[in-house]
């Protein structure tokens, strides 16, 4: 399978590609009951696409992208709970200014590196964060978690409800914002570039590609969009807890986005969905296994689906076109 | 003649093992030179530090009279130092348009546009579909490199080089690996190949190397052994020596 790069073929939005914000529009008028969750599985899926902007598209291999969105969701609720700051927006604008910031200043320093090199380097930064979040009681209230965060309404006009309608569909929009800008950045020549340095860094040295700097820009930019995709979690759950930065849920993360399908966007929003209603439903059904279930669900995607759900996907449709031909 | 590309005293050594011994070598504008030696005789190893890939231990390399002995591998690019690998080192999982078009982007300055889509910049793929023509790629353009005949992903490792429209091109055994039949097709290239770009061949093909290049200079153990024109080259002896592995080591 060719795996994008595309001077050759048109980056149109394809009919399909609409489906996922016309299925999002359907649950939120037709299934209020599970609003919540959904709101929930919208920030996993831009928390996911970041994830996918570097690990499937420049192969940077991170188990540290939680560093990210942990900041995010502090920054965001310690503005909201200890400073005063309960603008949304203004929240978000300072939770995606402190992740770039970080997401620079590491990247710097660890994109020098590769493979298990650079995996070990984002756990161990991840690490000391959780660290100081799980020291710094005063700021983040430790292990107890960050709660009392105030959120005014966005804009002055849109309150967050308790049925979750407000931050569903608030969710929706940045999430939508986050896909546009993620989209763009692929089929850019900038994108191409990525690619380039994925499947050939000697060959991108060689055609005098500043490879370094190019994965120092979109580290940086993918932390922003996991820096917002914390915030909107802390704004929409009005909690902060230490799990935000853990191991755990980094893990988590990679596993929702390799069972969605890593590098082709809409796996982060497969994923993350399958993922979540999977565990949503188990643990109603299984309260104690649930996570035998999820385990289950991974071994299958990993032994008889490589490319994940979507690649699956792929090779029903391509079989079916095959036949017609 | 001026050289375009020039070395002077270029050594390299790992730990105690000498790679390339006090080396002057110069390449003259527009010139159809090989480098040939035997194995281990670090030809590999000069087209490395002529293209940044490895750093000298001691000496200078001059790019029009210009000193790039600190120069980064991209910034040479700039300046107009092309190669080739000996091994195909390939976008395999991307198409033969996209293998061009990433080097025609990074020389044009628009690889780091970040927000147009890379299909609306018409000019890098006009270039690239016009340069995939001139090499008779035009029909796999639309192909993934990895499904391509091992002679065609030669010509590809060629085209990208060309994409960057250098004034020097280091060619690392550009046939090797290609059978018979193919390298046909090769040399046909490189006799299509610009004039006005300085051609340094690696090669191991004594047919090739004997037919494109005008000036040959025979490498053994790291030192330059001699250098001259391909009639010179056939008819010295100690050259002949070495081919023939009597050369006495030490």
């Amino acid at each position: 399978m060719i795996r994008r790069a595309s001077y050759g073929e048109p980056a149109r939005i394809g009919w399909l590609e609409w489906l996922p914000w016309a299925a999002a529009l359907a649950v939120f008028f037709a299934l209020p009951e599970y609003v919540p969750l959904g709101a929930r599985i919208l920030v996993y899926i831009l928390f996911a696409l970041s994830l996918d902007l570097i690990l499937g598209y420049a192969g940077i291999i991170t188990l540290g992208h939680t560093a990210f969105f942990g900041l995010g969701a502090y920054v965001a609720g310690i503005l909201g709970a200890k400073l005063g700051v309960t603008d949304p927006l203004l929240q978000m604008a300072a939770a995606a200014a402190a992740a770039a910031l970080l997401g620079v200043a590491t990247g710097a320093v660890i994109l020098r590196t590769r493979g298990l090199t650079l995996l070990m380097l984002t756990l161990a930064i991840t690490a000391i964060l959780l660290e100081i979040a799980n020291k710094a009681t005063a700021l983040t209230g430790g292990a107890d978690g960050l709660s009392g965060i105030s959120v005014t309404p966005i804009l002055g006009q849109f309150r967050f409800d308790m049925f979750g309608k407000t931050a569903y569909l608030y969710c929706l929009l940045v999430l939508f914002a986050g896909w546009w800008i993620v989209r763009r950045i692929i089929y850019s020549p900038f994108g191409a570039s990525l690619v380039g340095i994925r499947e050939n860094v000697v060959r991108m040295h060689a055609i005098g590609s500043p490879a370094y700097a190019r994965l120092i820009a979109v580290y940086t930019i993918s932390a922003t969009i996991a820096g917002c995709a914390g915030a909107l979690l802390t704004q929409t759950n009005q909690f902060v807890g230490l799990n935000v930065l853990s191991f755990e849920f980094a893990g988590e993360l990679l596993v929702m986005l390799v069972l969605g399908g890593v590098g082709r966007i809409y796996g982060a929003f497969v994923g993350p969905l399958v993922y979540m209603i999977a565990q949503d439903q188990l643990a109603k059904q299984f309260p104690e296994y649930w996570y035998f279930g999820i385990g289950l669900l991974l071994v299958a995607v990993v032994l008889f689906a490589r490319g994940g759900l979507l690649g699956i996907a792929d090779r029903v449709v391509s079989k079916f076109r095959g036949e017609r031909r | 003649m001026s050289a375009v590309l020039e070395t002077r005293k270029l050594c390299k050594s790992f730990g105690a093992l000498t790679v390339a011994e006090s080396i002057d070598f110069r390449l003259e504008a527009g010139a159809r030179h090989a480098l040939i030696g035997p194995n281990g005789a670090g030809k590999t190893t000069l087209v490395n530090m002529l293209t940044g890939r490895l750093a000298p231990s001691s000496g200078r390399i001059l790019l029009g009279g210009e000193d790039i002995t600190g120069l980064r591998q991209a910034a040479r690019v700039k300046r107009g130092i092309g190669r080739t690998f000996q091994i195909n080192t390939l976008f395999r999982d991307l198409t033969v348009l996209d293998n061009v078009a990433l080097g025609i982007a990074e020389r044009s300055g628009i690889a780091a546009r970040l927000w147009r889509p890379a299909s609306s910049f018409h000019a890098i793929h006009d270039e690239s579909m016009a340069l995939l023509a001139t090499l008779g790629l035009a029909d796999d353009a639309a192909s993934r490199v990895f499904d391509l005949p091992y002679g065609k992903q030669r010509l590809v490792e060629i085209a990208i080089a060309l994409g960057l429209k250098p004034t020097v091109l280091l060619l690392d055994e550009p046939a090797a690996g290609v059978p018979s039949v193919e390298t046909g097709r090769i040399l046909e290239v490189l006799d299509g190949l610009p004039p006005e770009i300085a051609i340094l061949i690696i090669e191991h093909d004594m047919d090739l190397v004997f037919r494109f290049a005008r000036r040959i200079t025979v490498m053994v153990q790291g030192e330059v052994l001699v250098e001259g024109t391909p009639e010179e080259i056939a008819g010295d002896r100690r050259v002949q020596q070495v081919y023939l592995g009597e050369q006495h080591h030490g």
